[in-house]
């Protein structure tokens, strides 16, 4: 058995990755339409926004996100270690625990149970499940590194190891809860001190997952996909380093203009402004892999994945932080700019990224050389963009046009407008958001079609680890 | 801002952790080569062989 890699385990998180990519991107679209026409709410509870809408984040971040991080980091981490994973048994404890949680999420939140901390909407006994899947996670994933064939820890592992030490923190620290019955808990924090705690942990896990872990397989799977060595293996190191030093005091800028003390705000906006810079860092890395390979990018759609998603990382980053400056956050605070920062992240950058690297590893893991169609590929890739571009564009102009109709005043210091009257405004722009999300949701169904096709009636890969010689 | 009391000894005892791995890795010759391991990643061919298995 120690002759082959582990590629069973990468296989069913991959899977599982397009799989839950087309339910959770499903549901982003139903409650798109809601806010477009709340009457698709059907007035039955379980189906309206606010329970869809976590169930929405979550299926997304911690059923598609993680569990492309699984089936990456479990493939990368065997490939340049050159040794089988630390342990089968708990490898497949953590795929069957991680879909449990996430079952229990498609079931409870629905139902209306949540601790109502964004991001970490879970229960308390889901909450101690999911510690239990990330503790395996970590003994399968340092267990491998330890017993590693190759002297060299190979970049992308550190931003794995990263991400999985950082999730494990930030989960035990704002899961801190008391819990009053079986689906019911408190947080034992209170009032402010629980909103900084939570945003400590979600800008964090922003920080940890969304872009360490992804930057994890930007260090081996654009390598690899372009066939360049990364660009400057120097740089890759330092701004590993340097986000690892600098992430985490961002938090705070999720509470600009709240109770959180002024000072405390400032420097939240400090640090966020200073992460452009490691930010950029990774992406001018990625990018310049390309050199001398550019012309790839004509006939390889793998590869147009990948760079597209380095540059809406790009973007965000440069985003981010701008949208953190106070005076900036005056204006884009509560509107749908920040719905457009986000899905810049997680469609541009998250999204892509995943499916550029799923797409690499679905033909090994089959066996084969290539996907069943490199065409349908190429339609994802464009059906996806349009989507992207009319998402974002749409909840650019809706969130600076709505941040201007509340601060609009009269000469006698009322306000201009209503709120309601702003919802109306924002209507045409909901609907583009939502033709954005279908055309992004389909290009998920074209892959989750591809990976069919590529997939049936072919057993897992053998692959053989490779001789010292590289060591 | 109790939060804070814990939050700032947190972070402060991460970077502490970090700079300490930095420092073992670094003692311990993981970044002495900042070329070779980025070839090698390239080199390792992880498509099937032609003929099939």
């Amino acid at each position: 058995m120690d002759q082959h890699y582990n590629y069973k385990v990468v296989k069913q998180f991959a899977v599982a990755t397009v799989v839950w990519g087309v339910v959770g991107m499903l549901v982003g679209v139903i409650i798109a339409a809601q806010l477009a026409w709340p009457a698709l709410n059907l007035d039955i509870p379980w189906l309206t926004y606010g329970r869809l809408r976590p169930l929405h984040t979550n299926a997304v971040i911690f059923a598609f996100g993680i569990c492309g991080l699984f089936a990456t980091s479990y493939y990368v981490v065997q490939r340049t270690c050159q040794v089988r994973l630390f342990s089968d048994k708990l490898a497949a404890f953590t795929f069957w625990g991680w879909q449990a949680v996430i079952l229990s999420a498609v079931v409870t939140l629905p139902m209306g149970y949540t601790r109502g901390k964004e991001y970490a909407e879970l229960e308390w006994p889901i909450s101690i499940l999911i510690a239990l899947v990330w503790v395996t996670y970590a003994v399968v994933f340092f267990g491998t590194i330890i017993k590693r064939r190759v002297k060299h820890i190979y970049v992308a592992n550190w931003f794995f190891a990263a991400y999985i030490i950082a999730v494990t923190l930030l989960h035990v620290v704002n899961g801190m809860s008391m819990p009053a019955s079986l689906f019911k808990s408190y947080s034992v924090y209170a009032g402010v001190q629980d909103a900084m705690i939570q945003w400590w942990y979600g800008h964090n896990a922003v920080g940890f997952i969304l872009t360490a872990g992804y930057l994890g397989m930007v260090y081996y799977f654009i390598p690899k996909q372009a066939e360049r060595p990364v660009y400057s293996y120097r740089l890759s190191i330092v701004h590993f380093w340097a986000l690892i030093f600098t992430y985490m005091w961002a938090g705070p800028h999720h509470l600009h203009y709240t109770a959180l003390p002024d000072w405390t705000q400032s420097i939240g906006m400090v640090f966020s402004l200073v992460l452009l810079a490691p930010s950029w860092g990774g992406m001018i890395n990625g990018m310049m892999t390309l050199s001398g390979a550019w012309h790839k990018l004509r006939t390889d759609p793998i590869l147009k994945f990948m760079i597209v998603s380095l540059s809406f990382y790009g973007i965000a980053t440069f985003e981010g932080p701008m949208m953190s400056v106070k005076t900036i956050n005056a204006l884009s605070h509560y509107t749908d700019w920040t719905i457009a920062h986000v899905h810049g992240g997680a469609l541009g950058w998250v999204g892509f990224i995943t499916m550029g690297s799923i797409y690499y590893l679905l033909p090994r893991l089959a066996g084969e050389h290539k996907m069943y169609s490199t065409r349908l590929i190429d339609l994802h890739f464009w059906v996806a963009t349009i989507g992207i571009v009319l998402y974002i564009a749409a909840m650019w102009i809706a969130g600076v046009m709505q941040g201007l109709m509340w601060r609009a005043v009269n000469p006698d210091g009322t306000l201009t407008y209503t709120f309601a009257e702003s919802v109306k405004a924002t209507y045409p722009y909901y609907v583009v958001r939502f033709s954005g999300g279908l055309l992004y949701l389909s290009g998920m169904c074209i892959m989750a079609y591809n990976t069919w096709m590529t997939l049936r009636n072919r057993d897992t890969a053998v692959a053989r680890i490779p001789g010292l010689e590289l060591a | 801002m109790e939060a804070l009391f814990l939050l700032i000894p947190l972070s402060v005892a991460l970077v502490f952790a970090a700079l300490w791995i930095f420092f073992r890795a670094s003692d311990d010759g993981q970044f002495d080569d900042l070329v070779g391991p980025a070839l090698r990643v390239v080199q390792d061919d992880d498509l099937p062989p032609t003929d099939q298995q």
